[in-house]
C-alpha cells in the first residue's frame, strides 16, 4: 500500500478522491461505518478546494505508529488562503454559498485535524484517523 | 449521470443508480421540479439506496428540493439512506430538518398513500 494522489479540479474529482480514500481505508483495516466516515470527510475538504481555490490535490496514505495503523489525508491548494482559521472552523460560517459545515464537520469525523494556511499562498489540511 | 425519474400515477420516483456529482444533484433537483409541475405530482420519492456517501452538499440539495416541491403541494420522501451513511452524516453534524424519510421504496409509497387518505 502506498500513497495515492488525486488532482482536484472538477466536481467529479470529489467522487474519485472519496472512492480512493474509502478503498484505502478498507485495505488498512477500517470496518463498519469508518470507511464511509473517512470518505465523507474527504468529500467535504475536496469540495472546499474547488469552492475556494479552484484546484488542488488530495493525497491519501497509510500510517504506522508501533502497532497502530491509520490513514493520513492531506488536501493541498494554492488558493487564496484562509484569513481567520478559527472562524472558518466554526459551524455554519461560510464565505461562499456553502453550508459552513465542511471544515468543522470533517474535523468531527476524523481523529486529528490540522489546517495550515497562508494568505495568497494556499491551504493545507491534514487529517488522520486511527484504526 | 442523469437520474432516471419514473412516473407512477401522480407520484414520481427518482432512483439514484450511482454516485452523483454536485452538477448531477442540481440537475436532479431541476428535473424533479419540472416533472412535478408537468405531471401535477402529489408525491415524490428519492431513492438513495445506491449512494455510498452523502455529504453536506448532497443533503442540502435534497433538502431544498423537498422544500421546493412541498411549496408546489407535493410531499417528498427520501428512502434508503444506508446505516453507515446515516451514521457519518450525524457525526458530520448534518440533519434532515423536517424532510420525510422511509426505510425503502415500499415504505415510502405506503407513507405517501397514508398521507392522501381523507382524515
Amino acid at each position: 500500500m502506498s500513497e495515492t494522489r488525486v488532482a482536484i479540479h472538477i466536481d467529479a474529482d470529489i467522487i474519485t478522491a472519496r472512492s480512493v480514500g474509502r478503498a484505502l481505508a478498507e485495505k488498512i483495516g477500517f470496518t463498519g461505518s469508518e470507511p464511509v466516515i473517512i470518505a465523507t470527510a474527504i468529500s467535504e475538504i475536496a469540495r472546499n478546494i474547488i469552492e475556494y481555490a479552484k484546484r488542488g490535490e488530495i493525497v491519501v496514505r497509510p500510517m504506522h505508529q508501533g502497532n497502530r495503523r491509520g490513514i493520513l489525508v492531506v488536501a493541498k491548494d494554492r488558493g487564496p488562503g484562509i484569513a481567520d482559521i478559527e472562524l472558518a472552523m466554526r459551524d455554519g460560517y461560510s464565505t461562499s454559498r456553502g453550508s459552513g459545515l465542511g471544515l468543522p464537520g470533517a474535523r468531527r469525523l476524523m481523529d486529528e485535524f490540522n489546517i495550515d494556511s497562508k494568505i495568497g499562498k494556499g491551504t493545507t489540511v491534514t487529517m488522520k484517523k486511527w484504526v | 449521470m442523469r437520474v432516471p425519474i419514473l412516473k407512477q400515477g401522480d407520484y414520481l420516483i427518482a432512483s439514484i443508480q450511482a454516485a452523483l456529482t454536485d452538477a448531477d444533484l442540481v440537475q436532479l433537483r431541476d428535473d424533479l421540479a419540472n416533472m412535478a409541475v408537468r405531471n401535477r405530482a402529489r408525491g415524490i420519492i428519492v431513492d438513495v439506496t445506491a449512494l455510498d456517501i452523502m455529504d453536506s452538499f448532497a443533503l442540502r440539495t435534497l433538502r431544498s428540493t423537498a422544500h421546493m416541491l412541498l411549496m408546489r403541494g407535493a410531499s417528498t420522501i427520501i428512502v434508503g439512506i444506508q446505516p453507515e451513511v446515516a451514521f457519518a452524516m450525524v457525526q458530520l453534524g448534518l440533519n434532515l430538518g423536517d424532510t420525510m424519510t422511509a426505510m425503502d421504496l415500499a415504505e415510502g409509497l405506503a407513507l405517501l398513500n397514508r398521507r392522501r387518505e381523507p382524515r
